[in-house]
């Protein structure tokens, strides 16, 4: 009896604390909702569409913010790209075993830079390059904002995206690839014609999760974008992301009503990955059933 | 003929040009390496790791209390998340079927996916907030959160791959279910449990955005967990975007410290993986 009890008892604590990590989850949701909900009354669906942000006269309104992160992530992710693609094609299916082994996990070792050190970088190498770019193209010689931000968030998501096409890639069943193979195409036909329609899904899934990441990350984009909270006019601006902008003013906000729209655009921020990172389920689900 | 000629070309081509788009992305990777190393060495000596950091325009100063907070904020995220962690992997392995297994792994991918300064906001909601000041112990609440996800998932995957046979010996000899998740499922599992756990240490040690409005930063000595704290990522940060060279310098310094914990957690957590070879995996 007693050893059932114990048994019972172990059962209850394992199920408790896995409760617990989903209502972590709701909990995190429902405290940002709770620590906006100052800004939510202000001013309503208007924060969305809001291109003023002023903190002195207690106007706040997200969207040049949300338009920043939009343009940055999009961006990186173009960037980031065609050379993802490749990179993982070339692991996968080129670069002999030995080659690719070490060079996949150097890869990795690199993503696993913090992002803080990528941002040092990128203030001290890449923003001279940019400025000197901007000075031959006649634009403002800023050297900061959206060109380098989008720059440095290309680098930084890169062996995450090529990492995960790899993956995918390998996944890709050799009997399938043998069988092209034996009806005489070449090894760029095999990857066009086979691997690649195989594996696009997958592909896909990878890239949504790259986005994710460039979202919401803070640091290396707070460091070179520049921190101007105005809606930004053209490619080369200064401007700032939904997560530069709470990195920057959250410790000073001194009114509450500032605090509180930093909270509102968090909870945004919370909300947009979650959709983001649904939609990547949802792709790999169907991936999983195919 | 001329058809499988053009064939042929065409296939050089594609792989010329995947090589060079393949190889293009290493460059600025293995420059930020290199820019730490070349750009941190000269900042380092023992005074650089014992020392508190000098007023700016002062020359040298360290960043010993930055080495000493990050190990505690690390140390201390880690007491939070590891049990919990494990525990709700045991879960999920040994327990979960159905709807609510599914959720919990939902949840956790949620957590993996969420931008790291909303953890940051969270514990300044949950912890400054009620405490009224800036403490090491709410850093550490928010980089606990950050490890669960990577720690409950690693649990679940490792436990999963033991094989059925050894818990039903187990069972067998009579041993309760949770004495022989305690003293065999786990015991053969940590391997890889600590695998996951170095990873996830690995995630966290860099972080900044957590910090910032959590630990704070905090220019002496502090071995209280209830007081601010500094951290090296915070270093780096603060001295990168200052206007003294001495700080900039000092920077880099920092930078290759932190590159170098962090290389160094996820090298023996790769190592352990592939010592683990014929144990589960």
């Amino acid at each position: 009896m007693r050893a059932q009890d114990a048994d019972r008892l172990f059962y209850y604590l394992c199920g408790g604390l896995a409760l617990g990590l989903i209502l972590l989850v709701i909990g995190i949701g429902l405290t940002l909702l709770w620590g906006s909900l100052p800004s939510i009354k202000a001013f309503g669906f208007k924060f969305l569409w809001g291109k003023v942000w002023d903190p002195v006269n207690e106007e706040f309104g997200a969207l040049p913010f949300i338009v920043g992160t939009l343009i940055t992530s999009f961006l990186a992710l173009i960037i980031t790209f065609p050379f993802a693609i490749s990179s993982g094609i070339f692991l996968a299916e080129y670069a002999p075993p030995r080659i690719a082994g070490p060079l996949s996990a150097l890869i990795e070792l690199l993503a696993g830079i913090p992002s803080v050190i990528y941002g040092l970088w990128a203030l001290f190498y890449l923003v001279p390059v940019v400025r000197w770019f901007e000075m031959r193209l006649g634009a403002p010689p800023f050297g900061l904002g959206l060109p380098t931000a989008s720059l440095v968030l290309a680098i930084m998501i890169l062996p995450y995206a090529a990492s995960i096409t790899r993956e995918v890639l390998k996944m890709v069943p050799q009997e399938l690839k043998e069988a092209a193979y034996g009806l005489g195409a070449t090894r760029w036909e095999v990857i066009r014609g086979v691997c690649l329609p195989y594996a696009s899904s997958g592909i896909v899934a990878g890239l949504v999760l790259s986005l994710g990441r460039a979202l919401g990350e803070t640091m290396a984009v707070t460091m070179v974008i520049g921190n101007r909270s105005e809606m930004p006019t053209s490619f080369w601006d200064l401007a700032n992301t939904m997560a530069s902008v709470i990195a920057n003013e959250f410790t000073e906000a001194s009114k509450d009503i500032h605090l509180a729209a930093l909270i509102e655009v968090g909870l945004l921020l919370f909300v947009i990955t979650l959709l983001v990172n649904i939609l990547a389920r949802m792709v790999i689900i169907r991936l999983k059933v195919k | 003929m001329n058809r499988l000629l053009y064939r042929k070309l065409k296939d050089r081509l594609a792989f010329f040009l995947i090589l060079v788009l393949a190889l293009c992305p290493t460059l600025p990777l293995f420059h930020i390496l290199l820019g730490v190393v070349k750009q941190g060495i000269s900042s380092i000596s023992l005074e650089f790791f014992i020392h508190l950091p000098k007023p700016p325009g002062e020359e040298g100063g360290g960043v010993g209390n930055a080495i000493v907070g990050t190990l505690m904020l690390a140390l201390s995220a880690s007491l939070l998340a590891v049990p919990i962690g494990i525990l709700c992997g045991v879960y999920l392995s040994e327990y979960a079927k159905g709807r609510f297994g599914e959720a919990v792994r939902i949840a956790a991918d949620v957590l993996q996916g969420t931008p790291s300064i909303v953890f940051g906001i969270i514990a300044y909601l949950w912890v400054v907030k009620p405490m009224g000041h800036f403490s090491a112990f709410s850093g550490s609440v928010a980089l606990a959160i950050m490890m669960l996800p990577v720690i409950v998932r690693s649990t679940e995957e490792i436990l999963r791959m033991i094989p059925e046979t050894l818990r039903e010996a187990s069972l067998a000899l009579g041993v309760n279910y949770w004495r022989t998740v305690l003293k065999v499922i786990i015991p053969t599992g940590l391997v890889g449990i600590t695998t996951g756990i170095l990873l996830s240490l690995a995630r966290i040690m860099g972080e900044t955005a957590p910090l910032l409005f959590t630990a704070f930063g905090n220019p002496f000595w502090n071995f209280n967990p209830m007081q601010p704290v500094e951290a090296l990522p915070l270093v780096v940060f603060k001295y990168a975007i200052s206007p003294y060279e001495e700080w900039i310098r000092q920077a880099w310094g920092a930078s290759l410290v932190l590159t170098g914990l962090v290389l160094v957690l996820n090298l023996s957590a790769r190592l352990l993986a592939r010592r683990m070879g014929g144990h589960g995996r």
